[in-house]
């Protein structure tokens, strides 16, 4: 699936999309893709699968245990793999890997790369791979045909946001503040402002996320950004509420 | 961009995007000060004045007849200020954050000493301070957590993955991207992405050029082995260097916990089951498995108990210009007990990794040869764990009866 073009296709008929992340392998496989399913569903328009690591900096604490609990559990990464082809090839909409750069460096970043692309995967986000750093990643994922998801971040200078737009293909995914997955965010000027420097940076669409956690965050968002993503908020409702009440928080959402 | 140093195919910046900017600036500090003939200068005055500076070369004449072999210096990293070389590297650090004009510092810390080290440089240069510490070795560490808190810093026991070191590095990091404006992290080993690893040894070179003035002024010439003992790398990072260019071999010890064999053990270069990956920004020997998921390690040190390891000494290993073994729990408790009746020095659990390694192999040499084994802590901190190890009767009695005192 080209992702740029399913995106903007797609925000011909929404004001803003919505992206979801889950912990594949957590609270187990079966449920992963139950959730999943439910996710797809409630209408969410692109899902971002997070590959466990043991080492997740990037991620705040909900984040983190769920990476804990999965590994613990005994998620491999060929199980992580065959789940996320078994989403691809099941749903209708784009998938992404989300995960660190060890599990590509060891698994060797030609054969990810290209066991994606057989798996119906639309790229990756990879938080701790710069392009500096990235450059056989990169070049296997333009082989592959798949796209490399950058990030900015508020620290992100206005020359750097058009140095890694080069990079870029599909969308972008802007940061909403300093700090890790699943705290606060003050949904304020500032952040009206920020991402605003973020589309000078880029035609590609963006995407918000870090702490968006309600109905009223989205709406803020419209005009602002492209597409909305949902990360903790759904394994805290998840682990509150069950699986069932991920889908009425979706739907709710929109 | 991103500047970032290989060392061979290790190191790098592998750098999430938020922290971008931060070691832009911290690289352009620490070039600045590099380049700045005033400030190694600083550097040596404060180390001079507040910590121990020259440490002494002190000869092991008991060790050294005792084995009959190899005479046997030792470099007395114990006797900086709080006790390790771990002073070298957080003073040198504090020197830069008054350059960069922040106001707070973090740390992570496994043996507690780097805790401490830094909690001391906060007090005295007026920082706001935060440790992060493995949950596991708050317990075993006790004595060091309380004078970080005395000392006014806040310990904050990480109770996410194995508990131990490497859990408090991601934690730190984890705070450092939210309050990178006003914080400066003083990662603690030559570890991380660049500019740490060359950062960290450049303060501790410090040891090295010392050793390498004093051995030739004692002796006249150079000595025939140095060893270190290897956590993160810096304290041997710090003697080794002194002596890169000479004709001198370099020996780190390791974690061999108990025993390289069984898997419980922290040694990531000296056998097998370290390989090459990439986590903590940095590109090393990890111990992980086929996965790339790391593992749990051990050691009776807790300061050697850790994952992954400098890039700068996975280069040296590869290059084959530093070699490296691994010492056991059970080595080291013997090599400690041997130098403390024989000297009545008290080294570190960590150092007495490379006074193990050491003893294995002077009775070996000749008696003209000279051999160098770097002290980079005192014992004092483990008292509790070497009290365990020996399962000594008088200290059980007397921890019972405190306990009581306090109503347990
Ligand atoms: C006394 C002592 N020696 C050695 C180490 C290991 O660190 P490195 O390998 O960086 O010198 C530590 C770490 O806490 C320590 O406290």
């Amino acid at each position: 699936m080209e992702l740029e073009s399913y995106l903007q296709r797609k925000l011909k008929e929404k004001d803003i999309l919505l992206m979801t992340h889950i912990v594949l392998g957590y609270p187990s496989f079966k449920e992963s893709f139950q959730i999943i399913e439910k996710m797809v569903a409630a209408g969410v328009d692109i899902m971002e699968l997070q590959i466990p690591f043991s080492e997740p900096i990037a991620d705040g604490p909900v984040i983190l245990r769920a990476n804990q609990k999965a590994l613990e559990s005994g998620a491999t990464i060929q199980d992580c793999l065959s789940l996320a082809q078994k989403a691809a090839e099941t749903f209708d909409i784009p998938f992404l890997i989300m995960t660190y750069y060890n599990i590509l460096y060891k698994y060797g970043v030609s054969e990810f790369t290209a066991k994606m692309a057989s798996s119906s995967i639309t790229g990756a986000i990879i938080p701790d791979l710069p392009p500096e750093e990235g450059s056989t990643y990169l070049t296997c994922m333009e082989k592959s045909n798949l796209a490399p998801i950058m990030i900015f971040s508020p620290t992100t200078t206005s020359d750097r946001m058009q140095y890694l737009a080069d990079f870029a293909k599909g969308f972008i995914y802007c940061i909403a503040r300093k700090g890790v997955t699943g705290e606060k965010t003050t949904f304020s000027n500032k952040l009206s402002d920020y991402l605003s420097g973020c589309h000078n940076a880029t035609s590609l669409p963006i995407a918000v996320g870090f702490g968006i956690k309600d109905r009223q965050d989205i709406q803020f968002l419209k005009g602002k950004a492209e597409i909305a993503v949902i990360g903790s908020q759904t394994i805290r409702i998840m682990e509150q509420d069950g699986i069932k009440a991920v889908e009425d928080f979706i739907l709710s959402l929109q | 961009m991103i500047t970032s140093r290989y060392y061979g195919q290790f190191g790098g910046a592998f750098l999430p995007e938020i922290l971008v900017a931060t070691f832009n600036e911290l690289v352009t500090a620490f070039n600045e000060a590099k380049n700045d003939p005033t400030f190694w200068q600083e550097y040596e005055n404060i180390m001079s004045s507040y910590s121990c500076r020259p440490t002494p070369l002190t000869f092991a004449q008991n060790l050294t007849s005792h084995f009959g072999g190899a005479r046997i210096y030792i470099k007395r990293e114990d006797l900086n200020h709080t006790g390790a070389h771990k002073a070298n590297n957080v003073m040198g650090q504090g020197l830069l954050v008054k350059r960069m004009g922040k106001t707070r510092v973090i740390a992570e810390t496994g043996a507690g000493q780097h805790g401490v080290a830094t909690a001391t440089m906060a007090a005295k240069f007026g920082f706001k301070c935060t440790v992060y510490m493995g949950e596991v070795d708050v317990k075993r560490q006790r004595p060091n957590v309380f004078w970080m808190e005395r000392l006014g810093a806040e310990v904050i026991p990480v109770k996410d993955g194995t508990r131990i070191l490497k859990d408090a590095i991601n934690e730190a990091f984890r705070d450092w991207v939210t309050n990178m404006d006003d914080t400066h992290y003083v990662l603690g080993t030559a570890c991380g992405p660049h500019p740490f690893p060359e950062m960290v040894s450049y303060f501790q070179s410090i040891i090295g050029k010392e050793a390498r003035k004093q051995i030739m002024e004692i002796e006249g010439r150079l000595p025939q082995r140095i060893y270190a003992c290897v956590g993160g790398g810096s304290n041997a990072l710090g003697i080794f260097s002194g002596f890169f260019d000479d004709p001198v071999e370099l020996i780190g010890a390791e974690a061999g916990g108990k025993g390289l064999d069984t898997g419980r053990h922290a040694s990531r270069l000296a056998c097998k089951d370290g390989s090459p990956g990439v986590a903590q920004g940095y590109k090393t020997y990890f111990l992980q498995n086929s996965d790339g998921q790391m593992k749990e390690t051990h050691s009776v040190a807790a300061g050697l108990d850790y994952v992954g390891v400098s890039p700068i000494l996975a280069h040296l290993r590869d290059k084959g210009r530093v070699r490296f073994t691994a010492a056991t729990d059970k080595e080291v408790l013997d090599a400690l007990t041997l130098t403390i009746k024989k000297e009545g020095l008290i080294p570190a659990l960590e150092s007495a990794h490379a006074f193990a390694q050491a003893f294995k192999e002077a009775s070996k040499m000749s008696k003209d040869d000279i051999i160098l084994i770097n002290q980079s802590g005192r014992g004092d901190k483990d008292i509790f764990t070497i009290a365990d190890a020996f399962a000594d009767p008088q200290w059980q009695a007397f921890i019972k009866n405190k306990a009581k005192e306090y109503g347990a």
